[in-house]
């Protein structure tokens, strides 16, 4: 079956997240497609490498380039929700005249058209969120 | 036999959208951001339907004035569907009626439908969106 995956909070802060890994970890495993995770709302928070959660307590933005890296996964973060909350690649940096940006591997930002096509190609959408 | 996620038919170009909206449109920013993803979908020509229920009925509510809050009042935004080709909204009947409200209180035209029927239309739908 060909998945798609919506992660609409922050990570830590709700399960959302940690939910959403474990639930694409274990369809991976039992041989589905994932064609792109969508982060959107506060999800995009899950893709700033600038968190540094406590040495103890899982990484989870890690948990996604790890996870992206073995499976080719394509981790989308919504630009317009992005652009609110200060999750920035290196284009958009330099095209918002910021001094840095923080995105981490593995993810990329694009737009909610790429949300709508992942409704369109998945044979389901599963969405992590409140 | 094939499984149901196998059949073609889900393969083809134009899918039926739904999009539910069920929390008020300040003190969060669902709302908001749920009407951006409508409107940016909108160029994708799907099958839309929009479903106002619980506190999301307060989302096009008319005369919404958000000055003293400091917040942009989006509601406007909602006349605008019909120019998008969005026409099909919505209203759950238990929502509107819990909270004194009738069609005349909001600023789109809306079907309404009792909770039964709404599980009915969400049936029908191959992407469902809640906000």
């Amino acid at each position: 079956m060909k998945l798609s995956i919506l992660v609409n909070e922050g990570p830590y802060q709700h399960q959302s997240a940690d939910t959403a890994i474990q639930f694409t970890k274990a369809a991976l495993e039992k041989g589905h497609e994932i064609f792109r995770v969508f982060f959107y709302h506060d999800g995009v928070n899950n893709g700033t490498r600038f968190a540094v959660p406590p040495q103890d307590d899982r990484n989870i933005t890690e948990q996604w380039t790890e996870m992206a890296k073995e499976h080719n996964l394509d981790l989308v973060i919504c630009i317009a929700a992005a652009q609110r909350r200060g999750i920035l690649d290196e284009n958009e940096a330099k095209r918002q005249g910021k001094d840095g940006d923080n995105i981490a591997e593995g993810f990329r930002i694009s737009g909610l058209g790429q949300l709508i096509e992942a409704g369109i190609q998945s044979d389901r959408l599963v969405i992590f969120g409140d | 036999m094939s499984e149901p996620w196998e059949d073609d038919e889900l393969d083809g170009p134009v899918r039926k959208f739904m999009y539910v909206n069920r929390r008020a449109p300040y003190g969060t920013i669902y709302a908001l951001e749920s009407l951006e993803v409508v409107l940016i979908a909108a160029a994708f020509e799907q099958d839309v339907t929009l479903v106002f229920m619980d506190d999301g009925v307060y989302q096009i509510k008319k005369d919404q004035n958000t000055d003293a809050i400091g917040v942009k009042n989006f509601s406007p935004t909602y006349r605008a569907l019909e120019g998008y080709d969005v026409e099909k909204l919505y209203v759950e009947k238990e929502s509107l009626e819990s909270r004194g409200l009738t069609t005349d209180d909001l600023v789109v035209p809306v079907q309404v439908v009792n909770n039964d029927q709404l599980a009915e239309l969400m049936e029908e739908q191959e992407v469902i969106l809640s906000f």
